[in-house]
């Protein structure tokens, strides 16, 4: 079985603060981080691996620094890592991703045919949830997305069977291989890498591709030229003019402040007492 | 390239020369004349069982201030199987604001499967060539969306907080938060069409809804065989329905954070929270810590809430917790500290703990309620 | 059961110091395993900051050209606080100006990542999240580390112990004991958000240059300690901090943050300060115990290098240049045995005690060593002294229309008064002995 892997390294965005001048990010410092819902992925890549044998192979689009978000995953028991770095793909938003990243696995499909592709449900940077299914889209690969549970996986036959996280319950997919999984958070725990396996990913040559080793053939599909969307502008949230009116607890007794908020509350809106008050009735 | 026109009228280029920004040369900004004939602003309809999911009329009501803007209609796509009630979805959809309704019924099409669910409505865009398409960002529609924007190569901007049209370009102007919240960006697509976009359950109002408006349904055909469709969908298991936390519909939440100190303090919040017939909610810290469940979590990366009232106990207000709450008509706060974030956006505040506050309040309104309000005799 | 060793060398820590023994002996071809405990180099340092460029020239002779440097130091302030008000000499210089410099801010976090950077690059392996609990003996001889993974036993023909002030690794190998509340110090800073345009105008600075300001006196509650506020390129580092043994004692039972925020407010700190965004709190404890702290630093198969041994050299604060010189002296000892073929008994390895004697590190806490000891026994260089100085300036400066002469007078007996003549020469003999 051989199963590719799609991550990304991002900053860690608990991490990161604003410019309170310029309101530009701060990066410097901030780690930078595999994204958190490709480790779920990861995780249970390595679990049919452990169940089928085979091979999982790492794959990224990203700068240079990014070669360290893939040597940890060698450190948790993946076996290959190809990072495609490019300045050509800067700028890249998902539409140019997925195209991308398309290609890379096109590319590592010629040495050994994938069975699988795993990405993570979303980035913690730009939570749009599209590459995956751009992905699959552009490889013609069958789409599984928040997948909750790998229910059966038949080697021979060819399929898979998922459970699907849908609204008010969950979908029993079955499709067949080559597919495209994303897995839900909190779908599985991701195991802790040994030593010997950390030695390993520490010394570990990460392929790198520049856009040429990466197979792309359309230039202007990557990077700043193959973005449709544009990011016209960033700002800071406006702060509200008016704050909040403040009920002190020095001057009156908890009772009467409780009683002095009800009021406000209350007649700020109306309908809110009504629809208590129809609560409350037998 | 443009003919001279005849001297009747003053001779003028076609296509204006192009405006390249400082910076983005290579791209193009310039909507190709081929795409400009794209009209309308359509909102894919998401429905499960016999309803319709509220992010769609929610979207609807958005739609329907966008084509105003642009002096278009508005139109819904509604796609499922033989015997679903897709034309009454499209009567309800014509009450909130859609002008006309593309209906598919499909065997195939019972049941979300990508597939034949990005067939069917990617074949309709290629068709009547909307310049906007809008799409609940729920499980189903960020599976299509993504499908949908790479099938037709087009742009698209996820999880969208605020929808306009920019009055110079006419091009719809997406703003989502970025960095985690910290800041928020805006997007557009300017040289693709259609211009897609989804946005979260609650984050838009829900528009009211005008009785007796009607609209044109169009009965359009999908032309898929099942024995195509290579995902086969085996079963749909429903979750228990008893004790299902319902946060994003609530009229009143009360909320915990960390400033409660242990999790044995949310006890006061379900207190209170019962008393006012409303949810519970918290942090994203106290879900992490494992002090309530998941389905409570409040905040980007939990749930949009839009209650009619808040209470915020024990809660910083930082940007992630407050973008999942802001558009709560009454927001009120209780914190020890005076300078915690929250008091900048709340509309009333205690400097005080929560612990004492909290069952203060509790009290006041189990009372009030009791005693049939101030109008009382 | 001795196993093959996999590397020449551990290093515990990526630290300043691990940080130099890791880069001398990968760039000298030996193979080279270092473990840090953090999620990265520098997530569990903390630091003033302050880089003693000819420290590091030693390691990386052209650091300058690609490590994050802040400003380098043009101007040197020591002040000597009560409580609103202080004395204080500034040292500045155009010489300070003239490259190379000899001084620079730094941040830490970026600091660290660049110097493992090169680390690596020089073919040092590097894992993370990993924390080293014992060391493997066979025999009397320190063979490998065990570390907190599966499968977490490593081998190696020396291991260079670079895990800080709390290290836990020597004390339980017995090469020494327990850290004494006494001989450490509870360090507290805060990285303050400042536009450049500021710091240039509040500091009289050019765009590059910068101040450093340490600062004794009442800012430390009457226990022994210091302060510190330094420029850096767009933001203030400011902090304080005591020995722990004092915090204990302390009757107001003051907590170091609590200190870090009155300091704070003082008159003359508070307008440097003013409109600072706090981008950054960190706590950190330093071995201050000075000479008479300093364990056995080598044994049969190990060596302690950096903070872990107490290299600090409290007086002068300086920790970081102690801990990369010793971490190269560390290196340069092991590249000799290698070359040599000697083994790793202590007596090959002798050669790193004979080589710290020889150097300033050594020296300079050899000659401060009774400085703890006669500060923490004479409280009144952190209390009474700054209050006399202070009155005795503002008695002299102020113009009341009282004589100079009166005024002087005034001044001699009050510290008279407070000290004693005997007192007074006692306290000036100390200093002298404790500095010399």
């Amino acid at each position: 079985m051989h199963i590719v892997v799609c991550i990304k390294q991002v900053p860690d965005s608990a991490q990161i603060r604003v410019h309170p001048v310029t309101n530009t990010i701060m990066r410097q410092g901030v780690p930078a981080i595999v994204n958190p819902y490709d480790l779920f992925s990861l995780e249970e890549a390595l679990r049919l691996k452990d169940r089928f044998g085979g091979k999982v192979t790492m794959l990224c689009m990203g700068p240079p620094q990014a070669e360290d978000a893939l040597r940890k995953c060698i450190g948790y028991g993946a076996d290959d890592a190809v990072l495609v770095t490019d300045r050509a793909f800067a700028g890249a938003d998902t539409l140019a991703t997925s195209y991308a990243l398309a290609a890379g696995v096109r590319q590592i499909a010629r040495e050994q045919a994938v069975d699988i592709v795993f990405t993570g449900k979303q980035t913690i940077d730009g939570d749009t949830a599209q590459v995956g299914p751009g992905i699959a889209k552009r490889m013609g690969l069958q789409l599984l997305t928040y997948v909750s549970r790998i229910v059966e996986t038949d080697l021979e036959q060819r399929t898979i069977t998922v459970e699907r996280r849908a609204e008010g319950g969950v979908q029993v997919l079955k499709t067949a291989l080559p597919c495209l999984i994303t897995m839900l958070e909190n779908t599985n725990e991701l195991r802790f890498a040994t030593l010997p396996a950390m030695i390993h990913a520490a010394g570990y040559p990460v392929r790198k591709w520049n856009k040429e080793q990466a197979g792309i053939e359309d230039l202007g599909k990557i990077g700043l030229k193959g973005s449709p969307t544009v990011v016209s502008k960033v700002f800071g949230p406006t702060p509200r003019s008016e704050k909040a009116e403040m009920l002190a607890l020095e001057t009156s007794s908890l009772r009467d402040v409780s009683l002095n908020l009800l009021q406000k509350i209350f007649t700020r809106h109306p309908t809110l007492e009504a629809d208590l008050l129809m609560k409350e009735a037998p | 390239m443009n003919a001279p026109t005849p001297a009747a009228t003053p001779a003028t280029p076609a296509t204006p020369a192009a405006k390249k920004p400082a910076g983005r040369a290579g791209r193009n900004l310039e909507l190709p004349e081929h795409l400009k004939a794209y009209k309308g602003v359509w909102v894919f309809l998401e429905h499960e069982r016999g309803q319709v999911h509220t992010v769609s009329w929610e979207l609807l009501g958005e739609a329907r201030k966008l084509a105003d803007t642009l002096g278009s209609a508005v139109s819904v796509v509604v796609l499922g199987g033989p015997a679903e009630p897709l034309e009454q979805f499209a009567a309800q959809a014509f009450t909130y604001g859609a002008d006309k309704a593309y209906v598919v019924h499909d065997a195939v099409l019972q049941g979300y499967r990508n597939e034949p669910f990005t067939k069917g409505l990617t074949d309709l865009v290629n068709k009547y060539q909307p310049e906007i398409l809008l799409l609940g960002a729920t499980s189903m529609g960020r599976d299509l969306a993504g499908s949908v924007a790479t099938t037709l190569l087009t742009g698209l901007t996820a999880d969208c907080t605020e929808l306009n049209i920019d009055p110079v370009s006419r091009a719809l102007a997406a703003t989502r938060p970025t960095f985690g919240g910290s800041l928020l960006c805006t997007i557009m697509t300017l040289a693709y069409r259609p211009q897609m976009a989804t946005v979260r359950p609650r984050v838009m109002a829900m528009p009211q809804a005008q009785a007796g408006r009607g609209g044109e349904i169009m009965q359009e055909t999908l032309g898929m065989v099942e024995s195509a469709i290579v995902t086969k969908l085996l079963d749909f298991i429903a979750d228990a329905s008893s004790n299902k936390i319902n946060l994003p519909y609530a009229d009143v939440i009360v909320s915990g954070g960390k400033g409660l100190k242990n999790p044995e303090n949310f006890k006061l919040v379900f207190e209170l929270a019962r008393v006012l017939g409303g949810e519970v909610g918290a942090t994203r810290p106290c879900v992490q810590a494992g002090w309530v469940e998941a389905e409570r979590q409040v905040g980007q990366t939990g749930k949009t809430v839009r209650p009619k009232l808040y209470i915020a106990a024990g809660i910083s207000g930082a940007i992630q917790h407050r973008v999942g709450m802001e558009s709560a008509d009454v927001i009120v706060a209780i914190n020890t500290d005076p300078n915690a974030p929250i008091f900048d956006f709340a509309h009333y505040g205690i400097v005080g703990n929560a612990l004492q506050v909290l069952p203060a309040l509790t009290q006041a309104f189990a009372e009030h309620l009791s005693r049939g309000g101030r109008h009382a005799a | 059961m001795k196993k093959p060793s996999q590397f020449d060398a551990i290093v515990v820590g990526a630290g300043p110091s691990g940080n130099a023994a890791a880069y001398l002996m990968a760039k000298a071809g030996l193979k080279v395993l270092q473990i840090e405990r953090g999620e990265y180099p520098g997530s569990k340092n903390v630091q003033g900051a302050i880089l003693y460029a000819q420290a590091l020239e030693e390691i990386i002779p052209d650091f300058r050209e690609d490590a994050p440097l802040e400003r380098h130091i043009i101007e040197q302030r020591l002040w000597m606080l009560d409580d609103s008000s202080f004395v204080g000499t500034h040292v500045r210089s155009e010489d300070y100006n003239k490259p190379p410099y000899n001084r620079y801010t730094i941040i830490r976090a970026q600091f660290d990542k660049w110097f493992s950077g090169k680390v690596r690059e020089a073919g040092a392996l590097l894992i993370c999240e990993t924390t080293v609990r014992h060391l493997i003996l066979d025999g009397d001889q320190v063979v490998g580390v065990q570390c907190d993974r599966e499968q977490g036993d490593v081998y190696a023909d020396v291991v260079i112990l670079a895990d800080g002030v709390n290290s836990t690794l020597a004390r339980k190998a017995g090469f020494h004991g327990e850290i004494e509340a006494g001989n450490v110090a509870l360090a507290v800073k805060e990285i303050l958000f400042m536009p450049e345009e500021t710091i240039r105008q509040r500091f009289n600075v050019g765009e590059e240059e910068g101040v450093v300001i340490e600062m004794v006196g009442k800012i430390t509650d009457g226990m022994m300690g210091t302060g510190f506020l330094y420029t850096n390129k767009e933001s203030l580092t400011i902090g304080v901090g005591c020995m722990l043994g004092d915090f204990k004692a302390n009757p107001n039972r003051t907590s170091p943050y609590v200190l870090l925020e009155q300091m704070k407010r003082h008159p003359s700190i508070a307008p440097l300060i003013a409109g600072g965004e706090m981008k950054e709190y960190c706590a950190h404890l330093i071995p201050e115990g000075g000479f008479h702290a300093i364990p056995q630093v080598y044994g049969h198969g190990w060596m302690i290098v950096g903070d872990s041994g107490g290299f600090v050299n409290a007086a002068h604060r300086e920790g970081s240049n102690l801990a990369m010189t010793t971490g190269r002296l560390a290196a340069q000892t092991v590249i000799r045995a290698k070359a040599a073929g000697s083994g790793y008994r202590a007596g090959a390895l002798r050669a790193y005690k004979a080589a710290l004697d020889d150097s300033f590190v050594m020296k300079d806490l050899r000659k401060y060593r009774d400085m703890p000891r006669v500060l923490h026994q004479n409280p009144q260089f952190f209390t009474t002294y700054p209050e006399l100085l202070g009155r005795a300036a503002r008695t002299m400066i102020t113009v009341d229309g009282v004589d100079k002469k009166t005024k002087e007078r005034e001044i001699l007996s009050s510290f008279r008064r407070t000290r004693s003549l005997t007192g007074l020469v006692g306290d000036a003999y100390k200093l002298w002995r404790a500095f010399r």
